[in-house]
């Protein structure tokens, strides 16, 4: 070997950023190499995610409406009036409340969907596996206006799928959609039905990873199968538990889709989510208070998701 | 033994709930307007008939929405494959200033709501004339952390010697990475390239805001435009064209369902 190639490995191992004197040059190399390789990224990245997230603070201390679209300069600072004014609006307090129902019930039943789902082509369904797998996965890509036209049937009170099966048991389902008790509920269903397969997949490759071995020991411990499952695999799931109710946990806060195909936020606001009021602003071209809204949106998710890791993490 | 039946029929049951819809969608978009509002609905299709097909592609100008998709989706799975590969490579190999800064920077607008971005996105667009146009449905999506996230994982998982092997042989260090280290990507870029095309073709809200003209419409733009306008009674119509948006993604996802389920399985994200 070459000292050419000992120099280059000693000045790898180094930590990033202190180029000794010996290592100048080949490092020099590697950062003009790095930052032409990067450059199309951040140029992009600052264009188009960091620049509007700048942006959205700024407008939200501002009185800018739709008529200001063409001098988004040239508007008035109104400090902290929009977030006054959105926590005092009591749809926007409403849309909070179905934010966090839709959270609290659908991100559980999505995870027990998931990790039942999970469980099951594990350890049961050996023959079929990756038949049941993309079965499964399938909703999840596929279009959520696709999904809506699909379950606009499903949920439709006449010819609907659902109530036919219902009444085959001499059930009288609801018109799901137009009921203030009920529309929140089928939202959770269809969303669960959605994306169980995601969280699904992530469940699959954490059972996948722990060793047959676990369970012969507990077997000859004779532990039932309900019994290695509580005391063996779900603490030794417990890293993926944790990521997976994070990301649900994030995407859930963020209800939009469900309710803008399905309901436009209704009957009577039972529907309406953060987000999708949010966007109800944006539509009505009350730009700074809408910024506003999904400020504090976001601060909520980097809280709650700071909850999680602190809860899940510790015990 | 005597398990396996019933683990089965829970599998085959759930495996109902999950098709049942689209199976019915599919079955739906043959059968007549009469008969989709029949009670009790029917299932198999009594008269069937092509005729939502036929005023789908004729009558609803489908062929060009699904053009735009396609084209949209084309440009967008270009963008991330070439940038977020040669980022990514930057941030697992390279060492340079600034290097983890840049990860955080990256990894922490993965959390970042989208509707945090969209109003000032969305005034920054227009205001650059952009509105309406190709180019402001596809600039925003060129590159996306998720990409990142995942070309940087795949990245470090790479030998080092490679590299020098390369430096020794007096390669550039763009040469490195363009002719040694990203052919050996190839599983990465199948990945990151199927779940950026679906992810394009499903995107619903920015298409829906930008697109005003009937010329620039996606797919599940038009399809909402129909299912909320003076359509919203053609059942049929509405079949048909969910059929269209759902199936080419389907096949997609079958032919490369491996690549789909390994990338969610090692990133945790869509």
């Amino acid at each position: 070997m070459s000292t050419a190639t000992l120099q280059e490995k000693s000045a790898r191992v180094r930590p990033p950023g202190r180029p000794s004197a010996r290592g100048r040059r080949p490092l020099d190399r590697q950062t003009l190499a790095a930052w032409i390789l990067a450059l199309p990224f951040v140029l992009l990245f600052l264009a188009f995610s960091a620049g509007p997230v700048i942006g959205s603070l700024g407008m939200s201390f501002t009185d800018i409406k739709q008529r200001d679209l063409r001098t988004p300069f040239a508007v008035n600072g109104v400090g902290i009036e929009n977030y006054v004014k959105a926590l005092s609006d009591e749809t926007f307090r409403r849309a909070a409340l179905n934010t966090a129902y839709f959270v609290v019930v659908g991100v559980p039943l999505t995870l027990v969907a998931a990790l039942g789902a999970a469980v099951l082509l594990d350890r049961g369904v050996k023959k079929f596996q990756s038949l049941f797998k993309v079965a499964y996965y399938l909703p999840v890509v596929t279009s959520i206006v696709a999904i809506a036209v699909i379950w606009r049937f499903v949920l439709s009170p006449d010819a609907g799928l659902l109530n036919t099966v219902l009444g085959w048991v001499g059930i009288d389902g609801p018109n799901w959609l137009a009921s203030k008790t009920w529309a929140m509920p089928s939202l959770i269903a269809m969303a669960v039905w959605r994306n169980f397969g995601s969280a699904m997949i992530i469940f699959l490759a954490g059972l996948q990873g722990i060793p047959q071995s676990v369970e012969e020991a507990g077997q000859l411990d004779g532990a039932g199968s309900w019994q290695r499952f509580r005391y063996l695999i779900l603490p030794l799931l417990r890293p993926t538990v944790l990521f997976t109710s994070v990301v649900t946990g994030i995407g859930y806060l963020q209800f939009f889709e469900e309710p803008f195909v399905m309901t436009q936020g209704g009957p009577l606001n039972s529907t309406v989510s953060v987000s999708m009021y949010t966007y109800q602003q944006f539509g009505f071209g009350n730009y700074g208070l809408a910024t506003a809204m999904s400020y504090l949106l976001f601060v909520v998710i980097a809280v709650v998701t700071f909850i999680q890791f602190r809860l899940l993490r510790e015990k | 033994m005597r398990r396996t039946w019933w683990i089965y029929l829970i599998g085959v049951l759930g495996l109902i709930a999950v098709a049942a819809p689209f199976v019915w969608m599919l079955l739906g978009s043959f059968k007549t307007q009469g008969e989709l509002l029949r009670v009790p609905p029917t299932w198999w299709p009594q008269e069937p008939t092509t005729r939502n097909y036929g005023d789908l592609f004729g009558k609803a100008n489908f062929p060009h929405y699904f053009l735009n998709s396609t084209l949209v989706a084309l440009v967008v799975t270009a963008g991330n494959l070439i940038f977020c590969s040669m980022i990514g490579y930057a941030l697992a190999k390279l060492r340079f200033k600034g290097r983890n800064a840049l990860f955080v920077l990256v990894m922490a607008t993965l959390m970042i709501p989208g509707m945090v971005t969209f109003v000032p996105l969305f005034v920054m667009v227009t205001n650059a004339g952009l509105a309406n146009s190709y180019p402001g449905l596809i600039l925003p999506f060129l590159v996306s952390p998720f990409g990142v996230f995942l070309m940087r994982q795949f990245f470090s998982g790479l030998p080092d010697d490679l590299i020098d092997a390369g430096r020794v042989d007096g390669t550039s260090e763009l040469g490195i990475f363009a002719r040694i280290m990203l052919p050996l990507t190839r599983p990465a870029l199948a990945t990151l390239g199927i779940l950026t095309f679906l992810g394009s073709w499903n995107n619903f809200l920015w298409p829906l805001v930008i697109a005003q003209t009937e010329d620039k419409y996606t797919l599940p733009v038009a399809l909402a435009l129909y299912s909320t306008g003076q359509n919203a009674q053609n059942f049929g119509l509405l079949m048909a064209g969910a059929v269209v948006v759902v199936v080419p993604v389907l096949v997609m996802f079958l032919a490369f369902q491996r690549h789909v389920t390994k990338g969610i399985a090692i990133t945790g994200l869509k």
